[in-house]
């Protein structure tokens, strides 16, 4: 089996305006960002987003933000991003909060065939207004629905030709899930190996949940904040 | 007031107080800013792993200059380092955990907490979008959750009300809260301050709190 695509332009080609995209990435780290050049390029439009955060100016889901190319986000936190937040304020953008918890849940709960699911999350908040509670056990518990996409776009650090992915430290994150909660994953990884160069009791996100994979041409691997000391302890 | 140094000085009684909360064996999360500085004042002879909510469990010191790794974060996005026994999970592993109940305690910042242990610090209305992240997931999830704050706002203004103004994180999720002037508990007969800064009295404290305080009968002085 073989599902290698040849670049991050061919594994985008069906991307089409609307579509709902989820993207790894928890701040600037694990973020697609191979697949969100060639979408910036593309230029496909009235695009939803779901993504922890939404990239910095210039970069990660900052990119398509600035181009316009978004209608709707939804994530948890945005705090880094100066134009969402303005774009947002005038009107020019749908966000959707949640809470990360949920957020997580929500994907993994579109992947693994469950509807809704019952948590103890933002009950008496503003995210739960308008929604189901329900007590359990003398607690409430407000009903949150699963979160699916039309296309997931992931990052590993490792995969091979069938699809088997392996991340690296804490690029993981949102990655595994959302590989398993959209009609089309693709991956990008920095390493691309033959079938078999994986170790089985290692893969991360096993290759039946990935369509399309390829090794991306350019990593920039940008740190958001460096934070570093000055002598060995 | 508020100069640089002063602000430095109440961080770190807030900081050093919080610290003395930590048993050994404990599973922390810390959240971003000042509740980070608490995993430089573990007491000597604990074992404290800090969780954090991006996938790690047992954070490190920030790393060495030129061993910085894009992929080790926290979930402040700085830069930091393993430590022996590390370990890493998706996100939604690590939200099983602190929803779970697996997380002795969560520390957070606050713009306001009030007396029945409600907590906001995710959203101005049409000032400020930011989001909560992983707080109200934290707040709804750990064993015990610790508020470290500055006692009022940089205009003197109380942040801890009878009642929050502003969207909530959690309803009735705070345990205690921790400021500059003083250690708080949130029970059922309202919030018990129990500790007072050095050269505070218990009527200092309650002229920069809106919300009443009932005095512990064992009022102490807050060691820092």
């Amino acid at each position: 089996m073989n599902k290698v695509v040849a670049s991050a332009d061919e594994a985008i080609r069906d991307v089409g305006d609307g579509s709902v995209i989820m993207m790894g990435g928890f701040g600037l780290c694990g973020i697609p960002e191979n697949l969100i050049r060639a979408l910036a390029k593309k230029g496909s439009k009235n695009l939803t987003t779901i993504s922890n955060n939404a990239g910095v100016d210039g970069l990660g889901v900052g990119l398509l933000l600035s181009a316009g190319q978004i209608r709707r986000h939804i994530g948890t936190y945005v705090g880094e991003n100066k134009l969402l937040e303005s774009m947002v304020l005038a009107g020019k953008v749908q966000l959707d909060l949640v809470p990360q918890g949920t957020f997580s849940e929500r994907i993994r709960a579109a992947g693994a065939g469950i509807p809704a699911f019952f948590t103890p999350t933002g009950v008496g908040t503003m995210v739960a207004e308008g929604k189901e509670t329900r007590e359990f056990d003398g607690r409430t518990y407000v009903m949150e629905r699963a979160l699916p996409a039309d296309f997931a776009f992931v990052k590993a650090w490792k995969g091979d030709r069938m699809g088997n992915l392996v991340y690296r430290k804490t690029a993981r994150n949102f990655n595994p899930l959302m590989a398993t909660a959209a009609k089309v994953t693709i991956a990008e990884v920095e390493q691309l190996v033959e079938v078999g160069g994986l170790d089985g009791d290692s893969i991360h996100t096993p290759s039946v949940y990935v369509k399309r994979i390829f090794q991306g041409e350019l990593y920039e691997r940008r740190i958001e904040k460096r934070t570093v000391r000055k002598v060995s302890c | 007031m508020n100069k640089p140094g002063k602000d430095v000085e109440k961080r770190e009684r807030i900081v050093n107080r919080i610290a003395r909360e930590l048993r050994d064996g404990f599973y922390v999360n810390l959240g971003i800013g000042m509740p980070t500085l608490i995993a430089n004042h573990v007491p000597p002879g604990m074992e404290v792993i800090f969780q954090s909510e991006n996938g790690m469990l047992g954070i490190g010191i920030y790393p060495v200059d030129g061993q910085e790794d894009c992929d080790l974060i926290n979930a402040g996005k700085e830069t930091v380092s393993e430590t022996a026994g590390t370990s890493y999970f998706s996100s939604a592993d690590s939200f099983a955990m602190i929803r779970g109940g697996h997380i002795d305690l969560s520390v957070l910042g606050a713009m306001e907490v009030d007396e029945e242990g409600n907590l906001a610090n995710w959203m101005i209305p049409g000032k400020m979008v930011k989001g909560m992240g992983g707080a109200m997931d934290l707040v709804a999830g750990a064993r015990r959750v610790v508020v470290a704050m500055e006692h009022t706002t940089r205009e003197g203004v109380p942040k801890i009300l009878k009642k929050c103004t502003l969207p909530l994180t959690g309803v009735k999720v705070v345990d205690t809260i921790v400021t500059e002037m003083a250690y708080i508990r949130v029970t059922e007969r309202g919030l018990v301050l129990e500790e007072a800064a050095p050269g505070l009295t218990a009527e200092d404290v309650q002229r920069a709190t809106q919300a009443r305080l009932v005095v512990s009968e064992r009022l102490k002085v807050m060691e820092g």
